[in-house]
């Protein structure tokens, strides 16, 4: 079936089959960023945005995004560009497969929550895995982030 | 001696980490064409059977599908899929397919075909019937049972390791020194316990992957998530009976590896598919797959009998080991070893003797292979809760215990292969760790005003720096244009960050900027020999080949700046970003040199060199524990976690920080979620990361993390290592917490909720 969506800014028309999940359809649409990891809806990797809402793109039909906007991290590029020296200089990306998940999802919450305290911070991203930090290093980064924000250092 | 340091020491950036957080390709599925074969495996459903008839012609003709290989297709030389030095210690028991199938999820059929759909439509067309076997799940009795997972005649071991397939054997031994019994007989206590370790898995982010093709020279080009592309490269060549001058491997970066990918997994199917084919072919594991064929943790059960006289003298160890090698014998000799030499050893200060014997056992479950911690991990849990069970018996202070016993520095430690402690900081580790944890006030049992209960636990442990007289770290370091450095490598930077540490190495060994060492690596045809990254080898084996290539080339930079200089060599020093003559009345920049290299000249301004150890200096840690333990729910819940490292000269303390805190989490997560339970049939229900629970940021509590170096003499700027280690500590110090807090030892893992709600130490 034909489908038309709005990928990163762009308008795109495609023929999908009917169970075609986001996450392949991304990939295949030049969007690397966006990982798989677990296939259960279980490990963040594969967070993306519809309508601007993260959502886990291996266990949403790409048909459900049919007349809808869809951003990957391709798509903001610049947003993340923001904070990521901060996740950089506790060396807490590591193996990296987790971040593109993860930097979405931190986006969406720094668009809800501006302010966050660390244990909202380890709330909102509980659904992101990430297996070589230990985590503590990724809340160390986006606090440092948002002391430089405050402290007018950005 | 130690020297004032610009790059080594300093906590930078990971060279490629703004790209991997912004998502740039990197990974194996990213940097390889999607126009190949998709390659997918047919699993077996029975944990023992035979192949008695397999129709494929059915599926063979679903349009797209291009191939279909069976147990009659491949070459019929047995090979180890183990990451090892060659000749590996891991017998050679496996085919690519095998008319055998020895645990639910080996491989029965290899389907190839044009897109997924096809493939998964063809694999539900091979007709296959199977002679059901019993199979033989309990390790327990697995030595000499009558049930044999490997009763063929080509089965084969390369190395004396005590194995015998006719006795499910994948390894045996003993050794000892001094006389144990003696020594108990002498003792005022005497304390055996028994202790069971399971199958954890790695479950890094990536799972096992590779991509293949044939290049422009008729060979087979290999692109994999993998830690030994060399290792990968032989491991090839004997699976599919070619010489290895047929194969070319290369790593991009690495979605984690954390020892999974120290064994090849993935590799063998599409290699095997472009072999035969001559089409670019894919293998990309589910998680599933990941789960149920992967090469978890050795399933370990740990005897301890610990002999001491009632001041807390620890005074004699016998370690008696059990493993699980499951269907397949990778790292089963190995990894066993570990569980005895780097837990006994950590009582050199006052062990008067010890012994330690192990067998390692096949079974018909998913074969086991090498996760972070290698054995060390099974084996502290054991000595480690033993000695805290001895402690709170005699009602002595653990910590005093253990500065009473531990080894200290310059003692030589029979049970590690009679190497020194060249370099061991554990006293300070302990005593920085008890203030900064505030050990005296949290070790009584505290009750929290919600009826919750706050108790302490406190373990060490050491690990190895690579593996001694084996492993072999090479760096090839060249001047380009403009005086910049690439410097290759055949270790691999799984996420890890070896290759920014060893360009810090590099910058200081060359005093130049982080930023003007390029690294590469690892490929099979353009990097030097290394056995690759795993054993905690990098920072300190490949680390000391970096210094000594770098050594080599600014002799050679010095003969070239010479001649520039119209100076006798014996006349010029190197200094960075120039070479002057000694008596400073001239000098040449580096792209003076650079550009010389580059015309008339006979001197290749490049250096390679490779490094190997005697020894293998342990690092050394201390981690303490606070949980809160709900009484009504079972609960455990870990409050602060702080860690006290001794990994010699610390080379990035950024990274050092955070290789300790993964490592912490995911002890915890062995100790506290990570459950692995088989069904009577051999179905293994932790198959996907539902089930399997691995941590997350709410369940790591706080970690503290802090640095007690030592200077290791014979590596690099005095750096041991760190990566495995941070993982030893937590499964001891959370279950001896539990106890102070519920009276009860927990020595099988995990401990689950329901155990500690219904009272239930399993054993």
């Amino acid at each position: 079936m034909e489908i038309t969506l709005t990928l990163n800014g762009n308008k795109i028309t495609a023929s999908v089959a009917p169970d075609t999940v986001l996450l392949d359809f991304l990939r295949e649409h030049g969007c690397a960023s966006v990982k798989c990891g677990c296939e259960t809806s279980g490990c963040g990797l594969c967070t993306v945005f519809l309508d601007d809402k993260p959502v886990l793109s291996c266990s949403v039909p790409v048909v459900r995004a049919d007349g809808h906007k869809v951003t990957t991290l391709e798509g903001l590029q610049e947003e993340a560009a923001e904070f990521i020296g901060f996740i950089a200089d506790q060396g807490a990306e590591q193996c990296g497969f987790c971040n593109p998940g993860f930097v979405m999802n931190t986006i969406a919450l720094l668009r809800e929550n501006p302010d966050p305290t660390d244990d909202e911070i380890r709330a909102y991203l509980a659904g992101n895995l990430c297996r070589c930090s230990g985590y503590e290093g990724q809340t160390r980064g986006i606090r440092a982030y948002l002391n430089a924000k405050k402290e007018g250092r950005l | 001696m130690k020297q004032e340091l610009k790059s080594v020491g300093k906590g930078v950036r990971k060279k490629d980490a703004m790209q991997l957080l912004l998502g740039k390709p990197a990974y194996v599925d990213d940097v390889t064409p999607s126009d190949c074969l998709v390659v997918k495996v047919l699993r077996s459903p029975h944990a023992h059977a035979l192949i008695e008839e397999i129709h494929t012609d059915v599926a063979m003709r679903v349009p797209g599908i291009v191939a279909v290989y069976t147990y009659r297709d491949v070459p019929q030389k047995r090979f180890t899929m183990a990451g090892q030095t060659y000749p590996e210690p891991s017998p050679y028991d496996r085919l690519i397919l095998d008319r055998r199938l020895r645990f639910v999820g080996d491989a029965v059929a290899i389907v190839a075909g044009e897109n997924e759909a096809a493939v998964d439509k063809a694999l539900r067309l091979i007709k296959v019937r199977y002679e059901v076997l019993t199979p033989l799940l309990d390790f327990r009795s697995a030595l000499d049972h009558e049930i044999l997972v490997h009763p063929e005649e080509s089965w084969h071991a390369l190395c004396d390791v005590g194995a015998d397939n006719r006795r499910n054997l994948c390894a045996q031994g003993m050794e000892s020194d001094g006389d144990v019994e003696q020594v108990f007989a002498d003792c005022d206590v005497v304390l055996e316990r028994t202790f069971h370790t399971k199958a954890c898995h790695q479950a890094m982010m990536e799972t096992f992957r590779t991509y293949t093709e044939i290049d422009t020279y008729g060979r087979l080009h290999v692109i994999s998530s993998t830690q030994i592309v060399f290792h990968a490269r032989r491991i090839l060549a004997n699976a599919l009976d070619i010489p290895k001058s047929k194969i070319h491997v290369e790593k991009p970066r690495i979605g984690g590896g954390f020892g999974a990918k120290q064994t090849l997994v993935a590799e063998i199917y599409p290699a095997f598919v472009t072999w035969k084919t001559g089409r670019a072919a894919k293998m990309i594991y589910t998680r599933r797959e990941c789960q149920i064929a992967g090469s978890p943790r050795h399933e370990m059960e740990v005897k301890v009998k610990l002999g001491a006289d009632r001041d807390g003298t620890i005074r004699a160890l016998d370690v008696h080991t059990l493993s699980n090698t499951g269907a397949y014998g990778e790292h089963g000799p190995t990894t066993v070893g570990l569980s005895g030499h780097k837990s006994i050893p950590l009582y050199t200060g006052s062990l008067e003797a010890f012994r330690f014997a192990w067998d390692v056992v096949y079974t018909n479950v998913e074969s086991a292979g090498a996760y972070r911690g290698y054995g060390a991990t099974q084996g502290i849990f054991a000595v480690e809760s033993a000695v805290n069970e001895l402690s709170e018996m005699l009602g002595l202070d653990p910590v005093a215990v253990r500065m009473k016993n531990m080894v200290k520095q310059g003692q030589i430690m029979p049970a590690y292969y009679n190497e020194p402690a060249s370099a061991c900081a554990l006293d300070r580790c302990m005593q920085q760790c008890a203030d900064a944890f505030d050990w005296a006030k949290k070790y009584p049992v505290r009750v929290t005003e919600n009826g919750k209960i706050r108790a302490a636990g406190v373990a060490m442990a050491m690990q190895g720096s690579g593996i001694s007289g084996v492993d072999v770290g090479s760096a090839s370091v060249k001047l380009n244009d403009d005086g910049f450095y690439v410097l290759r490598i055949g270790a691999a930077d799984m996420g890890t960050g070896c290759d920014t540490i060893l360009a810090q190495m590099t910058a200081e060994c060359m005093d130049c900027a982080i930023e003007d060492v390029i690294v590469f690596g690892a490929d099979t045809d353009a990097s030097p020999y290394d056995s690759g990254s795993y054993a905690s080898s990098t920072t300190y084996v490949t680390g000391r080949a970096v210094e000594k290539a770098c050594l080599e080339l600014k002799e050679k930079m010095c003969t070239v700046a010479a001649e520039l200089l119209d100076c006798p060599t014996a006349d010029v020093v190197f200094c960075g970003r120039e070479i002057s003559r000694a008596d400073g009345t001239a000098s040449v920049s580096l792209t003076d040199v650079a550009n010389k290299s580059m015309c008339r000249n006979n001197i290749a301004l490049e250096a390679t060199c490779s490094h190997s150890s005697p020894t293998s200096p342990p690092p050394f840690m201390v981690g303490m524990v606070e949980i809160e333990l709900d009484r009504e729910t079972g609960t455990v819940e870990v409050l602060d976690y702080h860690a006290v490292v001794d990994c010699g000269t610390v080379v990035n303390p950024n990274l050092a920080r955070i290789q300790t805190e993964g490592g912490l989490v995911q002890g915890i997560g062995m100790t506290l979620y990570e459950n692995i339970q088989y069904d009577e049939r051999g179905h293994l229900s932790e198959n996907s990361l539902m089930q399997y629970r691995i941590p997350t940021r709410l369940e790591t509590g706080r970690l503290h993390v802090s640095f007690a170096p030592s200077y290791e003499q014979s590596g690099p700027f005095g750096a041991k290592s760190v990566g495995e280690i941070v993982i030893n500590t937590p499964a001891p110090a959370i279950a001896h917490a539990i106890y102070r807090a519920t009276g009860r030892w927990y020595r099988e893992l995990p401990i689950l909720p329901e155990h500690v709600a219904l009272g239930d130490t399993v054993k």
